[in-house]
């Protein structure tokens, strides 16, 4: 199947979850990642329950935050 | 290096003085080669701490940015945010908050409200290096 992945399309095997997603594609620092699919967030504890369909369009988001 | 706009870098100013006394922050995109990045576009998000010590980009915001930038061909290249108060330097938790790597920070100061500083670092692994901007 193909998954839109941060604009770029991909192939991937299907029933691919969001969790399996981050591995493959090496996201740094995955625990500080926002995901967005087809322009929906996902909360982090369903990553690993979350497959993926052919034509979804997938977004990582790093937090981006600060102090003085 | 890192270059941005004259243009860009008054539109920085002038949102982070009309957000203060909290600190502003955005995005910024554009064009990478190798080490050297040029900034052509600059997006103002919203502070959602509402903080003159704390700032969260809106991931919303994020996400549309995101795709703004696609939409022009354009590559993130980092952020920006304001130190109201403070130097143009990552403080720690700027540091601790970094989490990526490939990331341009640029932080603005106006400790002197009518001579802004900005400055660019690259952050790895809690390490601050200051980076060459040119503003033209």
């Amino acid at each position: 199947m193909k998954i839109i992945v941060a604009g770029e399309t991909k192939e991937f095997k299907e029933g691919l979850t969001i969790a399996e997603l981050i591995e493959l594609e090496e996201v740094e620092t995955p625990q500080y990642v926002t995901v967005s699919l087809n322009d929906e967030f996902v909360e982090s504890g369903a990553f690993n329950n979350t497959a993926l369909s052919d034509g979804d369009n997938v977004e990582f988001l790093y937090f981006m935050g600060g102090g003085r | 290096m890192i270059s941005l706009l004259k243009s860009d870098f008054d539109k920085i100013v002038a949102h982070a003085k009309n957000e203060l006394p909290n600190e502003a922050c955005g995005l910024i995109a554009g064009t990478a080669n190798g080490d050297d990045k040029e900034i052509k576009k600059v997006y103002l998000l919203t502070n959602t701490d509402h903080s003159n010590e704390h700032f969260s980009l809106d991931p919303k915001e994020q996400l549309e940015a995101i795709k703004d930038m696609r939409a022009n061909g354009l590559s993130p290249l980092g952020n920006w945010h304001s130190h109201p108060e403070t130097p143009s330097r990552p403080s720690e938790e700027d540091k601790r908050l970094a989490y990526d790597s490939r990331a341009s920070y640029l932080i603005l100061s106006l400790m002197d409200e009518d001579n802004p500083v900005i400055n660019s670092f690259h952050i790895e692994k809690l390490i601050s290096q200051k980076e060459d901007l040119i503003i033209k």
